[in-house]
Protein backbone atom coordinates (compact mmCIF):
# COMPACT_ATOMS: atom_id res chain seq x y z
CA UNK A 1 0.00 0.00 0.00
CA UNK A 2 1.57 3.52 -0.83
CA UNK A 3 -0.22 7.03 -1.05
CA UNK A 4 -0.81 8.48 -4.72
CA UNK A 5 0.84 11.43 -2.97
CA UNK A 6 3.97 10.72 -1.79
CA UNK A 7 5.23 13.06 1.21
CA UNK A 8 8.01 14.15 2.40
CA UNK A 9 8.25 11.97 5.81
CA UNK A 10 11.76 13.80 7.07
CA UNK A 11 9.43 17.17 7.04
CA UNK A 12 6.64 15.18 8.58
CA UNK A 13 7.90 13.13 11.71
CA UNK A 14 11.95 14.85 12.07
CA UNK A 15 10.97 17.10 15.03
CA UNK A 16 8.95 14.08 16.47
CA UNK A 17 11.48 11.66 16.13
CA UNK A 18 13.72 14.25 17.43
CA UNK A 19 11.92 14.83 20.90
CA UNK A 20 11.72 11.31 21.35
CA UNK A 21 15.68 10.87 20.70
CA UNK A 22 16.00 13.35 23.44
CA UNK A 23 14.04 11.99 25.47
CA UNK A 24 15.74 8.66 25.60
CA UNK A 25 18.90 10.22 26.12
CA UNK A 26 17.55 12.22 29.19
CA UNK A 27 15.86 8.60 30.21
CA UNK A 28 19.38 7.08 29.92
CA UNK A 29 21.24 9.97 31.95
CA UNK A 30 18.52 10.04 34.54
CA UNK A 31 18.67 6.23 35.11
CA UNK A 32 22.85 6.45 35.08
CA UNK A 33 22.43 8.97 37.61
CA UNK A 34 20.05 7.20 40.03
CA UNK A 35 22.28 3.94 39.72
CA UNK A 36 19.57 1.72 38.36
CA UNK A 37 22.01 0.59 35.66
CA UNK A 38 21.92 -3.33 37.03
CA UNK A 39 18.07 -3.41 36.51
CA UNK A 40 16.98 -6.30 33.47
CA UNK A 41 15.07 -4.05 32.01
CA UNK A 42 17.59 -0.69 31.93
CA UNK A 43 20.17 -3.94 30.06
CA UNK A 44 17.33 -5.07 27.85
CA UNK A 45 17.08 -1.60 27.05
CA UNK A 46 20.67 -0.61 26.25
CA UNK A 47 20.87 -4.64 24.07
CA UNK A 48 17.83 -2.86 21.72
CA UNK A 49 19.57 0.22 20.92
CA UNK A 50 22.31 -2.12 19.06
CA UNK A 51 19.11 -2.94 16.74
CA UNK A 52 19.46 0.53 15.39
CA UNK A 53 22.02 0.01 13.44
CA UNK A 54 20.00 -3.45 11.56
CA UNK A 55 18.10 -3.04 8.41
CA UNK A 56 14.44 -3.59 9.68
CA UNK A 57 15.08 -1.43 12.96
CA UNK A 58 11.29 -1.69 14.49
CA UNK A 59 11.34 -5.43 13.83
CA UNK A 60 14.56 -6.31 15.39
CA UNK A 61 14.24 -3.98 18.72
CA UNK A 62 10.67 -5.65 19.58
CA UNK A 63 12.23 -9.05 18.71
CA UNK A 64 15.57 -7.87 20.83
CA UNK A 65 13.07 -7.26 23.98
CA UNK A 66 11.53 -10.62 23.35
CA UNK A 67 11.08 -14.13 25.22
CA UNK A 68 13.16 -16.22 22.34
CA UNK A 69 11.97 -19.30 23.87
CA UNK A 70 9.07 -21.85 22.32
CA UNK A 71 8.18 -23.68 25.43
CA UNK A 72 4.95 -23.14 27.31
CA UNK A 73 5.95 -22.13 30.93
CA UNK A 74 4.07 -24.60 33.49
CA UNK A 75 1.97 -21.84 34.46
CA UNK A 76 1.42 -18.10 34.71
CA UNK A 77 2.80 -16.50 38.05
CA UNK A 78 1.15 -13.03 37.52
CA UNK A 79 -1.00 -11.18 34.51
CA UNK A 80 1.57 -8.56 33.30
CA UNK A 81 4.49 -8.03 31.12
CA UNK A 82 7.07 -6.14 31.82
CA UNK A 83 8.43 -4.98 28.27
CA UNK A 84 11.82 -7.07 28.72
CA UNK A 85 12.45 -10.87 28.92
CA UNK A 86 13.95 -11.39 32.44
CA UNK A 87 16.11 -15.00 31.87
CA UNK A 88 18.18 -13.04 28.83
CA UNK A 89 21.74 -13.54 29.81
CA UNK B 1 -15.13 9.86 7.15
CA UNK B 2 -17.10 6.61 8.13
CA UNK B 3 -15.25 3.85 9.82
CA UNK B 4 -16.23 0.58 12.12
CA UNK B 5 -14.68 0.32 15.73
CA UNK B 6 -13.77 -3.13 15.65
CA UNK B 7 -12.20 -4.03 19.46
CA UNK B 8 -13.57 -1.84 21.89
CA UNK B 9 -14.54 -2.41 25.55
CA UNK B 10 -17.12 0.02 25.67
CA UNK B 11 -18.82 -0.92 28.96
CA UNK B 12 -15.49 0.39 30.77
CA UNK B 13 -16.42 4.03 28.72
CA UNK B 14 -18.61 6.95 29.52
CA UNK B 15 -21.05 8.10 27.21
CA UNK B 16 -19.55 11.11 26.19
CA UNK B 17 -17.40 8.47 24.45
CA UNK B 18 -20.16 6.99 21.99
CA UNK B 19 -20.86 10.74 21.46
CA UNK B 20 -17.52 11.33 20.32
CA UNK B 21 -17.58 8.21 18.33
CA UNK B 22 -20.50 8.83 16.66
CA UNK B 23 -19.55 12.48 15.93
CA UNK B 24 -16.36 11.21 14.10
CA UNK B 25 -17.94 9.02 11.93
CA UNK B 26 -18.25 5.51 13.25
CA UNK B 27 -21.28 3.52 12.05
CA UNK B 28 -20.56 0.36 14.33
CA UNK B 29 -18.66 -0.69 17.23
CA UNK B 30 -17.74 -4.51 17.93
CA UNK B 31 -17.08 -5.41 22.10
CA UNK B 32 -14.66 -8.25 22.96
CA UNK B 33 -15.11 -10.20 26.38
CA UNK B 34 -12.29 -9.18 27.88
CA UNK B 35 -10.85 -9.16 31.54
CA UNK B 36 -12.16 -6.72 34.19
CA UNK B 37 -9.12 -5.71 35.87
CA UNK B 38 -9.43 -8.74 38.24
CA UNK B 39 -10.66 -12.16 38.51
CA UNK B 40 -14.63 -12.47 38.63
CA UNK B 41 -14.95 -15.21 41.62
CA UNK B 42 -17.31 -17.58 39.57
CA UNK B 43 -19.01 -18.31 36.32
CA UNK B 44 -22.07 -16.77 37.53
CA UNK B 45 -20.33 -13.21 37.20
CA UNK B 46 -19.34 -14.41 33.37
CA UNK B 47 -22.91 -14.81 33.10
CA UNK B 48 -23.99 -11.06 33.89
CA UNK B 49 -21.40 -10.25 32.05
CA UNK B 50 -22.22 -12.30 29.01
CA UNK B 51 -25.95 -10.60 29.21
CA UNK B 52 -24.46 -7.10 29.99
CA UNK B 53 -22.71 -7.35 26.40
CA UNK B 54 -25.93 -8.59 24.89
CA UNK B 55 -28.36 -6.70 26.02
CA UNK B 56 -27.54 -4.09 27.91
CA UNK B 57 -24.62 -2.41 26.42
CA UNK B 58 -26.40 -2.43 22.82
CA UNK B 59 -29.34 -0.44 24.41
CA UNK B 60 -26.85 2.07 25.59
CA UNK B 61 -24.92 2.46 22.48
CA UNK B 62 -28.27 2.54 20.60
CA UNK B 63 -29.26 5.87 22.44
CA UNK B 64 -26.55 7.21 19.92
CA UNK B 65 -27.57 5.31 17.08
CA UNK B 66 -24.32 3.33 17.20
CA UNK B 67 -25.05 -0.28 16.05
CA UNK B 68 -23.06 -2.60 19.01
CA UNK B 69 -21.88 -5.90 18.58
CA UNK B 70 -20.04 -8.36 20.72
CA UNK B 71 -17.52 -11.43 20.94
CA UNK B 72 -18.05 -14.27 23.45
CA UNK B 73 -15.22 -15.84 25.79
CA UNK B 74 -13.15 -16.06 29.19
CA UNK B 75 -10.04 -13.83 28.30
CA UNK B 76 -6.88 -15.67 28.45
CA UNK B 77 -5.70 -13.41 31.62
CA UNK B 78 -8.10 -15.63 33.94
CA UNK B 79 -7.25 -18.77 31.87
CA UNK B 80 -5.12 -20.47 34.25
CA UNK B 81 -7.92 -21.83 36.32
CA UNK B 82 -9.42 -24.38 33.81
CA UNK B 83 -12.04 -25.33 36.20
CA UNK B 84 -13.69 -21.82 36.28
CA UNK B 85 -13.02 -21.87 32.35
CA UNK B 86 -14.72 -25.32 31.14
CA UNK B 87 -17.90 -23.31 33.46
CA UNK B 88 -17.50 -20.04 31.29
CA UNK B 89 -17.00 -21.99 28.12
CA UNK B 90 -20.52 -24.09 28.79
CA UNK B 91 -22.21 -20.83 28.72
CA UNK B 92 -21.43 -19.72 25.72
CA UNK B 93 -23.66 -21.95 23.16
CA UNK B 94 -26.71 -20.47 24.84
CA UNK B 95 -25.65 -16.48 24.36
CA UNK B 96 -23.95 -17.39 20.52
CA UNK B 97 -28.24 -17.55 20.00
CA UNK B 98 -28.23 -13.50 20.35
CA UNK B 99 -29.08 -11.46 17.67
CA UNK B 100 -25.76 -8.98 18.03
CA UNK B 101 -22.75 -11.91 18.91
CA UNK B 102 -20.64 -11.77 16.15
CA UNK B 103 -18.18 -15.05 17.61
CA UNK B 104 -15.41 -16.43 19.93
CA UNK B 105 -13.26 -13.63 21.39
CA UNK B 106 -10.47 -12.55 22.28
CA UNK B 107 -9.42 -15.91 22.82
CA UNK B 108 -5.68 -16.35 22.84
CA UNK B 109 -2.96 -16.21 25.17
CA UNK B 110 -1.21 -14.05 27.59
CA UNK B 111 1.37 -15.33 29.70
CA UNK B 112 1.75 -18.67 27.01
CA UNK B 113 1.30 -21.04 29.90
CA UNK B 114 -0.31 -24.49 29.51
CA UNK B 115 -3.42 -23.88 31.18
CA UNK B 116 -3.51 -20.62 28.73
CA UNK B 117 -2.83 -22.90 25.64
CA UNK B 118 -5.68 -25.80 26.90
CA UNK B 119 -8.53 -23.30 27.54
CA UNK B 120 -7.49 -21.86 23.84
CA UNK B 121 -8.13 -24.75 22.25
CA UNK B 122 -11.46 -25.06 23.90
CA UNK B 123 -12.57 -21.97 22.84
CA UNK B 124 -11.39 -23.17 19.28
CA UNK B 125 -13.63 -26.32 19.64
CA UNK B 126 -16.17 -24.16 20.53
CA UNK B 127 -16.11 -22.08 17.05
CA UNK B 128 -15.92 -25.01 15.48
CA UNK B 129 -18.84 -27.01 16.71
CA UNK B 130 -21.39 -23.67 15.70
CA UNK B 131 -19.38 -22.20 12.49
CA UNK B 132 -18.47 -18.88 14.35
CA UNK B 133 -15.92 -15.89 13.82
CA UNK B 134 -12.94 -15.93 16.20
CA UNK B 135 -11.27 -13.07 17.53
CA UNK B 136 -7.80 -13.77 19.02
CA UNK B 137 -5.88 -11.36 21.44
CA UNK B 138 -2.37 -12.04 21.36
CA UNK B 139 0.17 -11.21 24.37
CA UNK B 140 1.99 -7.76 25.15
CA UNK B 141 4.95 -6.90 24.98
CA UNK B 142 7.71 -9.43 25.58
CA UNK B 143 5.82 -12.44 25.56
CA UNK B 144 4.15 -11.74 22.11
CA UNK B 145 6.27 -13.28 19.72
CA UNK B 146 6.09 -16.50 20.93
CA UNK B 147 2.13 -16.39 21.66
CA UNK B 148 1.25 -15.20 18.61
CA UNK B 149 3.93 -18.14 16.91
CA UNK B 150 1.95 -20.33 19.39
CA UNK B 151 -1.51 -19.46 18.54
CA UNK B 152 -1.15 -19.05 14.65
CA UNK B 153 0.23 -22.89 14.76
CA UNK B 154 -2.69 -24.13 17.23
CA UNK B 155 -5.61 -22.33 14.68
CA UNK B 156 -3.56 -23.20 11.51
CA UNK B 157 -3.52 -26.72 12.60
CA UNK B 158 -7.36 -27.49 13.07
CA UNK B 159 -8.80 -28.47 9.29
CA UNK B 160 -12.23 -27.43 10.78
CA UNK B 161 -11.47 -23.74 10.70
CA UNK B 162 -11.12 -21.32 7.70
CA UNK B 163 -8.29 -18.63 7.93
CA UNK B 164 -10.03 -16.41 6.27
CA UNK B 165 -12.82 -16.35 9.49
CA UNK B 166 -9.92 -16.07 11.96
CA UNK B 167 -7.93 -12.29 13.22
CA UNK B 168 -5.60 -12.26 15.23
CA UNK B 169 -5.72 -8.94 16.73
CA UNK B 170 -2.43 -6.78 18.43
CA UNK B 171 0.09 -7.38 15.36
CA UNK B 172 2.91 -5.46 15.38
CA UNK B 173 6.08 -5.30 13.49
CA UNK B 174 7.29 -8.52 14.45
CA UNK B 175 4.28 -10.88 14.41
CA UNK B 176 2.66 -9.57 11.25
CA UNK B 177 4.41 -11.06 8.93
CA UNK B 178 3.33 -14.57 10.54
CA UNK B 179 0.11 -14.20 10.81
CA UNK B 180 -0.24 -12.85 7.31
CA UNK B 181 1.26 -15.38 5.60
CA UNK B 182 -0.51 -18.17 7.40
CA UNK B 183 -3.81 -16.51 5.90
CA UNK B 184 -5.28 -15.04 8.86
CA UNK B 185 -6.30 -11.36 9.26
CA UNK B 186 -4.44 -9.46 11.28
CA UNK B 187 -5.56 -6.50 13.83
CA UNK B 188 -3.57 -3.14 14.60
CA UNK B 189 -4.23 -2.13 17.81
CA UNK B 190 -3.56 1.94 18.35
CA UNK B 191 -2.49 2.53 22.21
CA UNK B 192 -0.27 5.00 23.28
CA UNK B 193 2.06 2.95 24.60
CA UNK B 194 2.13 -0.75 24.79
CA UNK B 195 0.87 -1.59 21.52
CA UNK B 196 1.31 0.74 17.92
CA UNK B 197 1.01 4.51 17.57
CA UNK B 198 -0.47 5.54 14.52
CA UNK B 199 2.84 6.27 12.31
CA UNK B 200 4.16 2.77 12.90
CA UNK B 201 0.05 0.96 12.06
CA UNK B 202 0.58 3.23 8.72
CA UNK B 203 4.19 1.92 8.49
CA UNK B 204 2.96 -1.81 8.67
CA UNK B 205 0.25 -1.55 6.00
CA UNK B 206 2.62 -0.36 3.36
CA UNK B 207 4.99 -3.13 4.81
CA UNK B 208 2.38 -5.99 4.66
CA UNK B 209 -0.21 -5.12 2.19
CA UNK B 210 -3.61 -3.58 3.72
CA UNK B 211 -5.79 -6.34 1.89
CA UNK B 212 -6.60 -8.31 5.80
CA UNK B 213 -5.75 -5.77 8.19
CA UNK B 214 -7.86 -3.51 10.58
CA UNK B 215 -6.71 -1.19 13.05
CA UNK B 216 -8.59 -0.69 16.51
CA UNK B 217 -8.77 1.23 19.67
CA UNK B 218 -9.37 -1.71 21.86
CA UNK B 219 -9.81 1.28 24.46
CA UNK B 220 -11.32 -0.07 27.80
CA UNK B 221 -10.45 0.78 31.62
CA UNK B 222 -6.47 1.44 30.84
CA UNK B 223 -4.50 4.24 29.44
CA UNK B 224 -6.40 4.15 26.04
CA UNK B 225 -7.92 6.83 23.33
CA UNK B 226 -11.45 5.81 22.31
CA UNK B 227 -11.12 8.15 18.92
CA UNK B 228 -7.32 6.04 18.07
CA UNK B 229 -9.41 5.15 15.16
CA UNK B 230 -10.13 8.37 13.32
CA UNK B 231 -6.63 9.68 14.73
CA UNK B 232 -4.90 7.02 12.35
CA UNK B 233 -7.11 8.18 9.62
CA UNK B 234 -5.97 11.56 10.22
CA UNK B 235 -2.48 10.16 9.97
CA UNK B 236 -3.16 8.28 6.68
CA UNK B 237 -3.95 11.88 5.16
CA UNK B 238 -0.92 13.66 6.65
CA UNK B 239 0.76 10.31 4.84
CA UNK B 240 -0.64 11.17 1.75
CA UNK B 241 -3.85 8.58 0.99
CA UNK B 242 -6.96 9.81 -0.06
CA UNK B 243 -10.85 9.17 1.05
CA UNK B 244 -10.95 5.75 -0.71
CA UNK B 245 -7.90 4.26 0.64
CA UNK B 246 -8.80 5.26 4.38
CA UNK B 247 -12.04 4.10 3.48
CA UNK B 248 -10.65 0.73 2.69
CA UNK B 249 -9.10 0.43 5.34
CA UNK B 250 -11.10 1.74 7.88
CA UNK B 251 -15.03 1.05 6.84
CA UNK B 252 -14.55 -1.99 3.90
CA UNK B 253 -11.94 -4.18 5.66
CA UNK B 254 -13.69 -4.27 8.87
CA UNK B 255 -17.00 -4.75 6.96
CA UNK B 256 -15.89 -7.19 4.51
CA UNK B 257 -14.45 -9.83 7.64
CA UNK B 258 -17.31 -9.43 9.99
CA UNK B 259 -20.06 -9.46 7.22
CA UNK B 260 -19.47 -13.26 7.74
CA UNK B 261 -20.99 -13.21 10.78
CA UNK B 262 -25.14 -13.21 9.32
CA UNK B 263 -25.74 -11.09 12.61
CA UNK B 264 -23.45 -8.06 11.61
CA UNK B 265 -25.04 -5.22 9.77
CA UNK B 266 -24.53 -1.66 8.78
CA UNK B 267 -26.29 0.71 7.33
Amino acid sequence: MKPKEKQNTVELYYMEARAKLIDIAAFMDRIERDGFTDDFRYKAFKDALRELDSENRAQSVLLSLSDPTEELIPFATTKAACGAWPDKP
Amino acid sequence: MRYIEPHAHMVSRTTDDYMAMVTAGCKAVCEPAFWAGFDRSSAHGFYDYFCQLTDYEPKRAAKFGLPHFSWLCINPKESEDVKLADEVIALIPEFLKRENVLGIGEIGLNKNSRNEMTVLEKHVNVAAENDQLILVHTPHLEDKRKGTQLIVDLIKSDSRIDPGKVLIDHVEEHTAKYVMDAGFWGGLTLYPESKCTSARAIDILENFGSERLWLNSACDWGVSVPLAVPYAAHEMRRRGYDDDAIDQVFYRNPVKFLSQCPNFTVR
